[in-house]
């Protein structure tokens, strides 16, 4: 049986040899160059691994969708929410290694990762700056979601998704807020929990769930971080999960503006 | 297989010795497949309880313990105080956290003639919590108001409301004096009438008439 091509550029693949190249009288093939050995590593390594985990009938389905005709820009604002997220994981992951969410201890260490450590403005001003990104392309991908009518049937689900997706990524933004511990960010916070108590019944239980306590106290700053670092982005990475795969599953909706051609055996039919 | 066909709207028998299962006895119901699904699923349900219950009531717990005993703070000597006017002072609310746990009050003694509510308490200390949202409240001796810098709550002499979005006056705290020193020691509330309310609610909880049911006294309090 013939073994596949991998799918290589043309420059890469190996040429048959040329007649009188040094090949052999039977059609032997020619002996290979440093290139081509060079070139058999890498695709003998995604081979391997493909072989075992089937990854690329996955990936193909996945990532070489049929999309409407009309597809335009417009359709990148989810992926970039997406990128928006990404970036806020890493960004964030590395400040929580130089963070300290310690109530006497926090506006210090903010202070030290924008002052002192290396690289740390940029990558704190990343941080700041990207949620803020963030919530605007999600309104925007809503919006586009909204214009194009892309959350009727079959996709009403997605949209549900979508719009949990958007409630915790407020979440991550309020609980976010109060992370640098400084006077804004603790009064901006308190002000945030005490709207939550305004609720009836439930509202004062919501913010004693959010103060860990009655007052703004020594587990509170705690409390966020870890709401903020772990339980929130788990949960938005599990659900921008879900939303791909029914992305995936269902396909994108061609923009409004085209109307469906109709095939010419099918107009002949309705008549 | 000619069986199933002569009558396709015939359900099939609930028993499994009727369905010609090998091993069915009499009366039996419930396949060995199923039971073990079933087994299989309730086995996963109570590895899952067994973590994930202890871990929720962790997260859960401060919202129904009282996490701030009462204990009384000196707040200085008899001396300092009048009735004329307040003295801020700084208290801590919550120990162990530094700056962040601390907050002013205003203190001023106790005045038969004006404070006929509440007149057990020897001392007036009025929290700095504004009644709105627990921005910091400022008193302003000229006017004898307490004002809100947040959202411009404004409260009169006795921490009642007189202007802006509070909904109720400011809190107080319980106070005594012993060995001529003034103590301060848990929050109460007051509804519009000067009324105590033991449980102290939150900013932004009415608390008068049928109010006080919907922002009810939590066990954390």
């Amino acid at each position: 049986m013939k073994r596949p091509q991998p799918p290589l550029p043309r420059s890469l693949q190996r040429r048959p040899a040329r007649p009188g190249d040094g090949a052999g009288p039977n059609g032997d093939q020619a002996v290979p160059t440093l290139k081509d050995q060079a070139v058999e590593v890498p695709v003998s390594v995604v081979g391997w691994l493909d072989e075992r985990s089937g990854a690329s009938p996955f990936l193909r389905g996945f990532l070489y969708r049929k999309v409407p005709k009309g597809t335009n820009w417009f359709y990148t604002l989810g992926s970039a929410t997406m990128f928006a997220f990404l970036s806020q994981a890493v960004t964030g992951v590395f400040l929580a290694m130089y963070y300290d969410p310690d109530p006497s201890r926090a506006y210090e260490s903010a202070a030290r990762i924008t002052n002192e450590i290396f690289l740390g403005e940029l990558v704190r001003g990343m941080h700041r700056w990207g949620s803020t990104v963030m919530i605007l392309l999600i309104f925007l991908h809503m919006a586009r979601t909204f214009f194009f009518g892309a959350y009727k049937y079959p996709r009403e689900l997605n949209w549900i998704i979508g719009v949990i997706l958007l409630v915790l990524t407020l979440l991550m933004g309020f609980t976010g807020y109060l992370l640098p511990f400084d006077q804004r960010s603790f009064w901006a916070t308190v002000v945030g929990v005490n709207l939550n108590s305004s609720g009836p019944i439930v509202g004062p239980y919501l913010a004693d769930f959010l103060r860990g306590g009655p007052e703004f106290g020594a587990y509170t700053l705690s409390r966020f971080y870890a709401l903020h670092m772990l339980l929130i982005p788990g949960l938005i990475a599990v659900l921008i999960g879900a939303h791909l795969y029914l992305v995936a599953k269902l396909g994108t909706t061609a923009p409004p503006w085209l109307k469906a051609e109709k095939s010419k055996a099918l107009a002949k039919e309705q008549i | 297989m000619a069986e199933s066909r002569k009558n396709p709207r015939q359900k099939k028998s609930r028993y499994t010795a009727d369905r010609g299962i090998a091993g069915a006895w009499e009366g039996e119901t419930v396949t060995r497949r199923r039971l073990f699904e079933g087994g299989a699923q309730a086995v996963g349900g109570v590895a899952v309880a067994a973590f994930g219950l202890p871990a929720l009531g962790f997260a859960l717990g401060p919202m129904f313990e009282d996490q701030l005993p009462d204990r009384y703070q000196d707040v200085g000597p008899e001396e300092d105080f009048n009735a004329e006017t307040y003295v801020p002072k700084v208290i801590t609310l919550v120990p162990d956290t530094g700056e962040a746990g601390k907050t002013t009050i205003y203190v001023r003694r106790t005045d038969p003639a004006r404070d006929e509510k509440n007149a057990d308490q020897p001392y007036v200390a009025i929290s700095t919590r504004c009644a709105h949202l627990g921005c910091p409240v400022r008193y302003v001796t000229a006017s004898q108001r307490f004002i809100c810098p947040c959202h411009g709550g404004v409260y009169g002499f006795q921490g009642e409301v007189t202007g802006g979005p509070p909904v109720r006056p400011l809190d107080r705290f319980y106070t005594r004096v012993e060995a001529g020193r003034v103590l301060v020691g848990a929050r109460f509330s007051l509804n519009s009438k000067l009324e105590r309310f033991p449980h102290p609610r939150d900013p932004s909880n009415h608390i008068d008439g049928l109010w006080q049911y919907l922002y009810p006294g939590r066990p954390s309090t």
